[in-house]
């Protein structure tokens, strides 16, 4: 599960570029600092490498093991 | 720790995020590698003390929940051969920009390189002075743009892993925000290494190199440095014209040499009359 903090996502987008598998997308939609947070709309892609929690300049990012689907 | 929230926010002083940085700055970047690196070479977070002087990156030091020192400019690395000589058991880790460890601390850097001391200096190379609003640095690449050379910078740049291998560090490598799993395992050597270790890393200031030198997203700055950067093996067998406008990225120098603190340590042991010097800690020892 991917989780992006909005708090402390500053809208640099590098997420977004460096995912090798272009998981996240910049959001249309403006938050209240008037910045595009990214969102993992295609999550079912990861692979888990952690690459966007390494690259986040803002320590905004969290990627979890998915818990057992039984 | 707190469902959903980075695995490196555990080391980060909570009240004081967001970070002060520009959206995309890579000193975030080197946070977490330094977390990383950490993480590997399995130092005592509590055992820590990063030091560090004046610049963008010098504020690392203030968000990470260890003793730090933010120091004058230039001097976080005589700061910090004093922290090591007082307790060697510390770990000390210098966070310094281009032009606190280049220019105004450069003598600095070169004498802790010769003492080889153990300490581990990451200076983070942006090529240019960010904080005081884009004048060019001794890193900026020749013909860069800046706020003090309008035309192109005339100089040439100071290679930064080349003059402290020359001058005597044990571990020196560069890489740049573009490499964050290599810089992990570079910053993870030098916390090991017994000596001086220094790590370049060539970072991205979008607000002030990227404006002026048509880079101007984070994205940008991170696909040119990934594009134009070589590995220092690759780059030996290769002509200088080839490697005009590149990165050479690598290890430069791995050899581990008789460390300083530990000399100055058995010259106390053996010249003390008295016994065993009880300079360290000696509020806490018995008589």
């Amino acid at each position: 599960m991917i989780t992006v903090n909005e708090n402390l996502c500053k809208g640099c987008n590098l997420c977004t570029e460096f995912c090798p598998q272009k998981v996240y997308k910049e959001s249309k939609k403006l938050d209240k600092k008037g910045i595009h947070v990214p969102a993992p709309v295609d999550e079912e892609k990861c692979k888990k490498c952690g690459l966007c929690a390494l690259m986040c300049p803002d320590q905004a990012i969290k990627v979890e093991e998915d818990e057992d689907e039984e | 720790m707190v469902k959903g929230e980075s695995p490196f926010m555990k080391y980060l002083r909570r009240d004081r995020l967001p970070t002060i940085f520009c959206a995309g700055c890579g000193n975030g970047i080197v946070m977490n590698t330094f977390f990383n690196g950490m993480e590997m070479a399995e130092v005592d977070f509590d055992n820590l003390i990063l030091v560090s002087g004046i610049g963008c990156s010098s504020r690392i030091p203030g968000y990470v929940a260890c003793d730090s020192l933010h120091t004058t400019h230039g001097r976080p690395i005589s700061f910090a051969t004093g922290i090591k000589l007082a307790n060697p058991e510390h770990d000390v880790a210098v966070f310094s920009g281009d032009g606190d460890a280049a220019a105004i601390g450069g003598n600095h850097l070169i004498h802790g390189a010769r003492r080889n001391i153990d300490i581990t200096v990451i200076c983070i190379n942006n090529s240019i002075y960010g904080m005081t609003g884009g004048q060019i640095s001794p890193t900026s690449p020749k013909g860069s743009y800046g706020t003090t050379a309008p035309y192109g910078a005339l100089e040439r740049p100071f290679s930064l892993a080349d003059l402290v291998t020359a001058a005597g560090g044990t571990y020196v490598a560069r890489w740049t925000t573009a490499h964050p799993v290599q810089l992990s395992k570079a910053i993870k050597y030098g916390l090991q290494n017994k000596g001086f270790s220094f790590i370049e890393v060539i970072s991205q200031c979008p607000t002030y190199y990227g404006r002026k030198n048509k880079l101007r997203s984070p994205i940008d700055m991170l696909n040119w440095m990934k594009e134009s950067s070589i590995n220092k093996r690759r780059a030996d067998k290769m002509e200088e014209e080839e490697l005009q406008g590149k990165i050479i990225v690598g290890e430069f120098q791995k050899k581990p040499e008789p460390e300083f603190a530990e000399k100055l340590c058995k010259l106390l042991e053996e010249q003390c009359v008295t016994g065993k010097p009880t300079a360290i800690r000696s509020a806490y020892q018995e008589d």
